[in-house]
């Protein structure tokens, strides 16, 4: 698994993986939407949890199609199932590369990117931390969506309509707590559901996953 | 016996390809199939790997024995022939043989190279190279010796006498005949086509 793990690192990192992209795409978009919202601090600081948050999410599917399709293409996803190595853990390896690659990432940065939106000061910790606790589970529910898109045609745009709604409750408890972390408000019961949420992804969609790729693989 | 297949039918798409095929393959024997293009001898040998699901009969073959070699040679493009040759190694747990395996497959000279900057043939041999990192008995070869010259497919027929010789077989598809100093059988699959063309239900495989 580390060297699955490794390997897919080193591949993003390399010239023509793509890393980066999910970063500066988030940039722009939520710069772009500051800009477009205008200059009203108090309209900016309110609905600044929930942008970012809608932000992060569609950066992070971004680059979701490539995370089988590339192994796909070359023919090591039939190698890899024939090799000593459960396709679970596959799975699992895979998604965890695209996390430290792009959720992670994603992340640490809206720090920066909250200065725009003029968040208060908590508001900065609690975005970036129930992102870090969030973002997992993205990459896990893409995960599931790209075995089910892979080998198709326009399999990326198919891929989004199928794993955007998936997104909604890491969205909808995510950006709770940011809000609430913001206000400084009590965060506990979205929070919990927002790890729970994680956890439950990424103990259940391997094995979903890795089943759809092996029908996938026929 | 390495593997047994016992009146296996083998369809694709739905399609029937082949039905009632029957083989053994012993360990130290090399079996090549045999047939025209579209007769379904990739679809039977991905149904032995196991990656997709046979629609009749028997197939009689230890777990963790066979390692199947396809059109593809699953190489990463980004990584170099070490790098690509290492990944392998460490899926298979096997690591001390790299340097002997860069030799047997003349890539030496070649292995911090990206890989895709070889040549067809040089990728071939790199991806062959990973058959011998996996010390699995059995081999699916579909194709192996297409764009190797003459040299590396005489590497490749030494290769697999010294395999045979301890103990390993191999299945092998191929349009160019392999013409190599060891016991070889050959089973021409034209036999076998499916007489129907039935569409058949694909079993559940999970």
């Amino acid at each position: 698994m580390i060297a699955l793990l490794s390997r897919d690192l080193k591949l993003t990192i390399r010239a023509g993986g793509g890393f980066g992209f999910a970063i500066l795409f988030f940039f722009i978009v939520t710069l772009l939407l500051a800009f477009g919202i205008g200059p009203d601090i108090q309209l900016l600081r309110k609905i600044a949890p929930g942008a970012l948050w809608v932000c992060a999410l569609l950066a992070c599917l971004l680059s979701m199609d490539r995370l089988f399709a590339l192994d796909f293409e070359d023919g090591s996803l039939d190698l890899l199932l024939v090799a000593p190595i459960p396709l679970e853990v596959v799975v699992f390896a895979k998604s965890l590369a695209h996390w430290i690659t792009t959720g992670l990432p994603l992340a640490l940065i809206t720090p920066l990117l909250g200065i725009f939106w003029d968040l208060p000061e908590k508001g900065y910790f609690w975005v970036c931390f129930s992102l870090l606790v969030g973002t997992p589970a993205l990459s896990m529910i893409g995960a599931f969506g790209a075995a089910l898109t892979l080998g198709l045609r326009r399999g990326g745009l198919l891929l989004s309509v199928l794993v955007l709604p998936l997104y909604v409750p890491t969205l909808i408890f995510g950006a709770e707590v940011s809000r609430l972390g913001a206000e400084g408000l009590d965060l506990q019961t979205p929070f919990l559901l927002l790890i729970a949420l994680t956890l439950g992804a990424l103990s259940l969609l391997p094995f979903a996953a890795a089943a759809v790729l092996r029908i996938n693989l026929r | 016996m390495l593997l047994k297949v016992k009146d296996l039918s083998v369809s694709r798409g739905g399609r029937m390809l082949l039905s009632g095929v029957n083989f053994g393959l012993a360990a130290g024997e090399v079996l090549l199939l045999k047939g025209p293009n579209g007769l379904g001898k990739t679809s039977l040998l991905r149904t032995l790997a196991g990656l997709q699901p046979s629609a009749e009969g028997e197939i009689i073959l230890q777990n963790d024995t066979a390692i199947y070699a396809g059109h593809a040679d699953g190489l990463k493009a980004g990584l170099s022939v070490i790098e690509n040759l290492s990944f392998w190694a460490d899926i298979f747990t096997e690591s001390k043989r790299l340097d002997e395996v860069l030799t047997k497959f003349d890539l030496m000279a070649v292995q911090h190279r990206l890989a895709v900057r070889l040549s067809a043939g040089q990728k071939r041999r790199l991806g062959l190279a990973r058959l011998f990192l996996s010390n699995r008995p059995l081999w699916l070869l579909d194709e192996p010796t297409v764009s190797l010259d003459e040299v590396s497919r005489n590497a490749f027929y030494k290769a697999l006498v010294s395999h045979c010789a301890t103990g390993g077989g191999a299945l092998i598809v191929s349009h160019t005949p392999i013409d190599f100093e060891g016991s070889s059988k050959s089973i021409d699959l034209s036999h076998y086509v499916a007489k129907d063309f039935l569409t058949i239900e694909a079993a559940a495989f999970l």
